[in-house]
């Protein structure tokens, strides 16, 4: 029933499309889908039933069992469910009328490489883009241009099978040379400084620098006035070359592996940067694909292959691809000829659509016929695939985008106030320049005469009489003006951004280190992969979470069983009888990183299994066990890596069990611990060893699962030649199909007994958050064999609504079964989930789930980690067309007296910032009608599912919004948006299920782009990367499903738990500091520009400094540097048990409390009061004195750092050694510095 | 080791003083700067008084009374400007009694000003010919300048002599500049070349034959004040002086300070460890340390009369802005 995973391709070759070409050659009966002539493949390939499927995706979940008779599409689907045959002809209907209709929506890319046989009807729908929809103007339309156009199609790609030469001859592949560096030696100083400058405030200090190299304006020296920058590029320079080094490093070694390409008829190796589009490549066991390639042949004479696309979307386990029938006797010939017609390069690694031109015959090749680059080959021998897209064309290079690069919330706001110190700088600049108008306008007629002005030459020669660096009143007014900008330069506080950098890597270092945040089980680190956004991790509003593998550890193990009506395995009977409890470690089926799964058997299960075959409950157990280990489409594969499966089964454990569902391979390894041991499994056979007998079961037929039917069933044949139907499936599509009557047709009162507890069973596993399934069987009498094996073959050979027609042999079969038991999945939640999450929803954050799973999973996870709790009220959306979808959400926020957000956004607001441990007490009869149901029966009425009476007082309710996918279809599509941020905004908790990769990243976008609010995304899986990119934050967990997440986030880790500390300690942390450090500098900076002001009203005007050249430039370089950057990594406002007891104290962080315009002023104020001081008592002291200039200037360098730094002083929290020698320290490298400039003779203030 | 994995640091668990703003240590703490500062200004104040200093303005006075245009007087190279002045005694003076000359109104400070020399061809024989910067005071008839720019000159060039009960009042002009300026700035192989021999006359004329690390007067007028009104040392003169006694200055009035409305001052003053005559130091010690002593005050009755608990949470921030609701 986790077939639903829409990442997954259908991996059971049986089910597949190129299979069918196999099918000639096979006996007709025991082989699927056999009597399908290849032509016919190749028009039902994608469009086969898109059709139906269209519109009532996968609401499924939610249907009701009894609904109301509707026109709209989704109904009929609701009604399939109970086959009414009815139904059929209805849904053909709607399927010719929508046949050709390629719908898409932008969030279902990724189901579409289900479409080309498997039964899976709903999840189509949401699967294609008209190709006409007009561009959205957000920018997740980027996503989306990719997609095969129609325009495109007027201009494929022309690939002739070995013809390198031929191919490449008309256009200008790329060859497989990959480049991910941006730089070459070359290039580097151009190409660096360019990028450098692209940052406002390099440009400011060249203009600066620029500015001062201007006779009239040369205010410090040469040298003095270059040397920030140059100190600035050059660090940054070597910085970004060191890292463009390792790039060029890492490259240079993917280039240079190896492939065997065919060369003058023979396979050679030959390196993967030499390799172009045409060539035919082979690629042996457990190598990489060097390139994108359409497979030609395979060493399975079916052409399977199996490949692991960990790399590329982060799926650990095998997918199957196909090699065209017609391709494969290519291979044995030898003969590489063909052409193929292929779709531009794109970025949509789950679609691939071309067609190959073979001896006048059009072949069509879908996504199933091409392996990606990056994936990996396994358990196949060997495969020899024709190159299409090679090197940077590749699809895992076009998804390889390098990140953007992400800036924090708190450097927007100082770039805003920034902009209030430019304003400050030329308010003082200009009162200069105007009181350097009035004195020159005043002493016009003296100017001449001024000993200290002098502006004529006033000795004879080539300047007689000349004016000396005068311009005029104008013109001097201006330098006057431009000089004082050179002068007050610091006042935009150019170090600031290096010492951000600095500090953000000291904290990077902190994070790191952090023990509390190492993983011990899986041994990884905290990572930092972004230094830009320490800080924004203390202003976190929103976390969208990934649950797979994020919340969960996406290890499926199997806990209860409920089988003939009794309960075996529940924690009860374990607890009171762990004595007898035997745990038998099964040997890893999993991947390498997994520790070896191990399974609870209960002890009185074994011992009923070791009875012998006698008894209806030892029957039930035995026909449960087969299922489990039969209905299901994992493979055994030998874990000795030889694709071989006729290995010794005396190797017990020896078996590694690869499927798509993890669920699927947690039933089979609890049926192999219980003595089923699944074998070996073909398309025509399945061999399972029970408790040392092999049993051989001949495959009939099988209908794989799909989401209108949710169930799965195997058609087998006994050796004792009975035929038997199996099946299980989701409770709710399942319970319904169950006999009643017993064979004599009279009402069996003890399965209708057993149907009873088995669901109470089923209620309470799913209370406990378990994964449920039910089980059952039924004996196929000849006459219901012979007519379902008629409509069954007639369907897999149809070329049209085929989905249709095997669904209806399904029905014939699916009816009538008799109850075996349930199962309960356990997909356990990760160590200290619940408790992050309480504590983060303390600090006011809210965290959302976004999740591929179906809505019973997503709600039963929520209501295990606690985010969903009984009191909430939920309001479940999940329309199937864009009015419903309205009318759901208006009904909502009517019901709950939501505003919208433009109208009462405070009161919103306060809604939600109210406190979060208030329950609503009074309405606890409204709340069961929610939540509770869903627990029972996973069903509920999707449009009325809310179907309280009006409550007087929704405000202080806790509101949980459930939302499918299917329904965000309709809704960010559909200018819904707007309502759905008000309604989600307004609910304490929103679980989004069955949602698209790139939805996650529009639901990030629905609230990045109407709020200020930070986001951050966690996830661990390929599917959560667009969402990782989109959010503020990206967070990755190096969990099992590949390193795609932790590639695109800004900070991976090894657990979801380590969030909570992640943000309420070292988030709260870094933005304080941050915070304080930035107002500090602006105080420093400030300062010190406003002393120079002061001075500079007592020099008439004249752009004068008291200081030296050099001090001025050290001030901000090493005067008083450091200290900041110390008290910017060390300083620590709160312990970290105090931020993790009080978890609110992280809303300091959401107020702005840290930085915020307020304090920017009260800090300018303070500035302008302490610089006062600071000018004013030396002024006074030394007034008609003797003082000189360069004495007093170096007094007041001294004064001020010494100011700065005890202001600085005065506001350490937390003092530490490095605090103190940073501190005094500074103060004695002044004195030191002033001393060594002092005694340098050239200087004027020698002495 | 004290950096690795899992130690103190990494861990961010140094041991720490973590200073805490208690009402004791603040009202402690403005008692102490109090009773510091106080006995300063006090002291600052008292040694401040205990100078001796007469200021005489002579600008205005010494241009007879009959002259109207006092800028083309003070051009006319061919008046005598002698002009006498008599300065009563206020106080017992005690030597070393230092001679000032004060400039009001004379930016020394300005930019053109201050970059106008050059400091290499002052201190290195062989760059006499160094000019630049020294515009607009640069070369004349092609020649360079020793010393060049505005600023030597403009060297200020009254003179005084001084007689007391009629005898003569030796003034001690060594030693009034910088000894690190007389070693290292000013060579004493450099010698005046060219100066002061242009059309317009700035200042003081030097004698060529005394290198410039003997030239005391230009050394001392080179080190360019911070502020437009200053004083800088003539001499001193190591006599002790008594209460009314008279002082007779016999002063040449040579240095234009009229075309600016610069005023000139004869300053003779006593000195004590302080230095010279300055009440703003003692005044500012003695307000800071009185508001410090007033502020310990008032926050003991703030501690006494409403005392707040150390660590209320009431006054976090959530806890107010939702109360502030």
């Amino acid at each position: 029933m986790s077939t639903v995973d829409p990442l997954l391709l259908s991996s059971s070759g049986s089910a597949d499309s190129p299979s069918k070409h196999t099918a000639p050659a096979r006996p007709s009966v025991g082989s699927l889908n056999c009597l399908c002539r290849a032509d016919s493949c190749s028009s039902s390939v994608y469009e086969d039933c898109d059709t139906a499927s269209v519109n009532f995706a996968d609401e499924g979940d939610a249907i009701p069992r009894h609904c109301p008779e509707e026109s709209d599409v989704s109904r009929v689907a609701e009604r399939f469910q109970s086959a009414d045959s009815h139904f059929f002809h209805r849904l053909s209907v709607e399927c010719s009328q929508k046949e050709r209709q390629r719908k898409i929506s932008w969030g279902g890319v990724m189901e579409m490489q289900r479409s080309p046989s498997s039964l899976e009807v709903g999840v189509v729908s949401s699967s294609k883009e008209k190709p006409n929809r007009p561009p959205r103007g957000r920018n997740k339309s980027s996503h989306f241009e990719d997609l095969f156009s129609s325009e495109q199609e007027h201009d494929p790609r022309l690939i002739h099978i070995n013809d390198p030469v031929r191919t490449n001859d008309r256009y200008e592949f790329t060859g497989n040379e990959i480049r991910t560096s941006k730089y070459t030696l070359i290039t580097f100083l151009p190409k660096n400084l360019f990028i450098q400058f692209h940052r406002l405030a390099y440009v400011y200090f060249l203009v600066i620098a620029a500015l001062n190299q201007l006779p009239p304006l040369a205010v410090f020296g040469r040298t003095a006035s270059l040397f920030p920058l140059l100190f600035v590029l050059f660090v940054t320079a070597i910085k970004d070359g060191y890292e463009d080094w390792r790039r060029h490093r890492s490259d240079r070694n993917e280039n240079n592996r190896e492939a065997l390409v065919l060369q003058h008829g023979d396979f050679r190796s030959k390196k993967w940067k030499h390799i172009c589009a045409g060539e035919v490549v082979k690629i042996h066991s457990n190598e990489t694909m060097p390139c994108d390639m359409v497979l030609l042949g395979t060493s399975d004479p079916n052409g399977i292959a199996y490949i692991q696309t960990m790399n590329l979307d982060g799926e650990s386990n095998l997918k199957t691809r196909y090699a065209r029938q017609e391709t494969v006797t290519m291979i044995s010939h030898s003969s590489y000829l063909g052409l193929i017609k292929c779709e531009q390069p794109n970025r949509n690694i789950y679609e691939f659509t071309a067609t190959m031109e073979l001896n006048n015959q059009r072949i069509p090749l879908g996504q199933s016929n091409i392996v990606l680059r990056g994936c990996q080959l396994k358990n196949t021998e060997w495969i020899i695939g024709v190159v299409v897209y090679a090197g940077q064309e590749t699809k895992a290079m076009l998804n390889s985008t390098i990140s953007r690069s992400k800036s924090s919330n708190l450097e927007s706001y100082m770039n805003r106030e920034t902009l209030w110190l430019s304003a400050f700088l030329l308010i003082t600049c200009s009162v200069v320049a105007t009181g350097m108008g009035v004195w020159l306008f005043k002493n016009t007629k003296n100017l001449d005469a001024l000993p200290y002005y002098r502006r004529k030459y006033f000795t004879f020669g080539r300047e007689n009489r000349k004016d000396f660096e005068f311009y005029g009143l104008a013109l001097e007014i201006f330098f006057s003006f431009l000089s004082s900008v050179i002068i007050f330069q610091i006042m935009i506080p150019i170090s600031l951004y290096i010492t951000m950098e600095l500090v953000r890597v000291g904290q990077s270092y902190f994070m790191i280190g952090d023990t509390r945040m190492y993983d011990s089980s899986s041994g990884s680190r905290f990572q930092c992969r972004s230094l830009n956004i320490n800080e924004d991790l203390g202003q976190i509003r929103y976390i969208f979470s990934d649950k797979t593998g994020t919340l969960t550890q996406n290890k499926m193990e199997f806990q209860q069983a409920s089988i003939y009506g009794r309960n075996y395995g529940s924690s009860l009977q374990v607890t009171s009888d762990s004595s007898h409890e035997i745990t038998i470690a099964e040997s890893s089926s999993q991947h390498d990183r997994k520790p070896k799964s191990e399974i609870n058997v209960d002890a009185l299960l074994l011992a009923l299994l070791k009875q012998p075959l006698f008894g209806e409950e030892r029957l039930a157990a035995h026909d449960f066990f087969l299922t489990l280990a039969a209905c299901n489409t994992v493979i055994p594969v030998s874990t000795g890596g030889s694709p071989d499966l006729t290995n010794e089964v005396s190797e017990v454990g020896a078996i590694d069990y690869q499927g798509e569902s993890p669920d699927e391979q947690a039933l089979v390894i609890a049926a192999s611990a219980y003595g089923y041991k699944l074998v070996e499994r073909t398309t025509g056979h399945i061999v399972i060893d029970v408790q040392g007998e092999r049993i051989r079961l001949d495959v009939l037929g099988l209908h794989e699962f799909d989401s209108v039917r949710k169930r799965m069933s195997v058609v087998v044949r006994f050796p004792d030649d009975t035929v038997k139907v199996l099946v299980k499936g989701a409770d709710t599509s399942m319970l319904s199909i169950l006999r009643t009557r017993n064979h004599d047709g009279l009402f069996d009162s003890l399965h209708a007994k057993t149907i009873e507890t088995t669901e109470n069973h089923l209620s309470s596993y799913s209370s406990e958050g378990l994964r449920t399934l039910v089980i059952g069987s039924k004996y196929l009498s000849n006459e219901e064999f012979s007519e379902w094996q008629e409509r069954y073959e007639e369907a897999s050979t149809s070329m049209t609504e085929r989905s249709a027609k095997l669904r209806q042999a399904a029905a014939l079969v699916e009816c009538d079964l008799t109850l075996l038991g349930a199962t309960g999945i356990e997909d356990k939640l990760q160590d200290g989930v619940p408790e992050a999450i309480e504590s983060l929803r303390q600090a006011g954050i809210k965290v959302w789930v976004l999740t591929g799973d179906k809505q019973e999973t997503a709600i039963s996870i929520g209501l295990s980690c606690r985010l969903l709790t009984q009191g909430m009220h939920s309001i479940i959306i999940n329309g199937s067309s864009e009015i419903e979808c309205r009318s759901l959400l208006a009904d909502a926020k009517a019901k709950f007296g939501i505003k919208s957000a433009d109208l009462g956004k405070q009161d919103v607001e306060d809604l939600h910032n109210g406190d979060v441990s208030k329950l609503r007490s009074s309405n606890g009869q409204a709340s069961e009608s929610g939540i509770q149901n869903f627990q029972l029966t996973g069903v509920i009425a999707n449009d009325k599912s809310v179907n309280i009476e009006e409550s007087p007082n929704f405000d202080d309710a806790e509101l949980a919004l459930i939302i499918d996918g299917n329904s965000l279809v309709y809704i960010l599509e559909k200018d819904l948006e707007s309502e759905l941020f008000d309604l989600a905004t307004s609910c304490k908790v929103v679980i989004c299920c069955r949602v698209a990769p790139l939805q996650k990243a529009g639901i990030v976008d629905l609230i990045k782009s109407r709020t200020s609010d930070m986001t951050l995304a966690i996830g661990d899986g390929a599917n959560d990367v667009s969402m990782i990119q989109m959010a503020d934050v990206g967070v990755g967990i190096c969990g099992q499903e590949g390193r795609q997440a932790v590639m695109a986030s800004d900070f991976a880790m090894g657990q979801f738990c380590f969030l909570k500390r992640l943000l309420l300690v070292h988030g709260h942390w870094n933005y304080q500091r941050m915070a304080y450090m930035i107002l500090y500098n602006f105080y420093r900076n400030a300062v010190f520009v406003l002393m120079l002001f002061w001075y500079i009203l007592h020099t008439a005007y004249s752009a004068t400094l008291a200081l030296t050249d050099w001090s001025s430039v050290f001030y901000s370089l090493i005067y008083t540097s450091v200290p900041t950057v110390v008290v910017g990594i060390l300083d620590k406002d709160l312990s970290h048990n105090t931020l993790l007891y009080y978890p609110r104290l992280y809303e300091a962080g959401l107020r702005n409390e840290g930085y915020n315009m307020t304090l920017f002023w009260i800090t300018m104020l303070d500035t302008l009061w302490q610089s006062l001081v600071l000018f004013y008592v030396p002024f006074f002291t030394y007034n008609i004195s003797t003082m000189d200039i360069w004495s007093m200037g170096s007094l007041w360098t001294i004064a001020v750092v010494i100011l700065v730094n005890i202001h600085l002083a005065m506001d350490i929290q937390r003092w530490v050694l490095i605090t103190h020698l940073a501190i005094w320290g500074s103060i004695a490298a002044t004195f030191l510095c002033m001393v060594l400039i002092d005694s340098i003779p050239i200087f004027p203030n020698y002495g | 080791s004290p950096f690795g994995w899992d130690s103190k640091f990494t861990q961010q668990e140094l041991p720490a003083c973590k200073p805490i703003l208690t009402p004791k240590w603040v009202i402690s703490v403005f008692l102490l700067v109090g009773v510091i500062f106080v006995p300063i200004g006090v002291a600052s104040l008292l040694a401040s008084n205990k100078v001796v200093e007469i200021v005489d303005r002579y600008d205005d006075a010494c241009v007879p009374s009959n002259v109207t245009n006092k800028l083309a007087y003070i051009q006319n190279s061919t008046i005598s400007k002698t002009c006498r002045r008599t300065l009563k005694v206020p106080k017992d003076m005690k030597q070393p009694i230092f001679v000032y000359y004060q400039l009001n109104n004379f930016y020394q400070n300005h930019r053109r000003y201050v970059k106008s020399r050059n400091d290499q061809q002052l201190r290195d024989a062989s760059k006499a010919n160094e000019t630049t910067l020294c515009d607009p005071e640069k070369t004349r008839d092609g020649m360079a300048i020793v010393p060049c720019g505005l600023i030597a000159w403009s060297t200020f060039n009254d003179t005084y002599t001084f007689q007391h009960n009629t005898n003569n009042l030796s003034i001690d002009k060594t030693d009034i500049s910088w000894k690190s300026d007389r070693d290292h700035k000013f060579g004493s192989d450099v010698f005046p070349k060219n100066f002061q021999k242009g059309p317009l006359i700035g200042g003081k004329t030097l004698n060529e034959s005394i290198p410039l690390s003997e030239q005391e007067d230009l050394i001392v007028w080179m080190r360019t004040a911070a502020l437009p009104t200053f004083r800088k040392l003539y001499g001193r003169i190591y006599v002790d002086l008594k209460e009314n006694d008279t002082i007779t200055v016999t002063l040449d009035n040579n240095y234009n300070t009229y075309s600016f409305d610069g005023k000139k001052s004869l300053v003779l003053s006593t000195s004590t460890w302080l230095g010279g005559k300055n009440d703003f130091l003692g005044l500012a010690y003695l307000t800071v340390g009185g508001l410090c002593f007033f502020l310990a005050f008032a926050f003991t009755l703030l501690y006494l009369i409403k005392p707040r608990k150390l660590g209320d949470n009431n006054y976090l921030s959530w806890n107010r802005n939702s109360a502030g609701h």
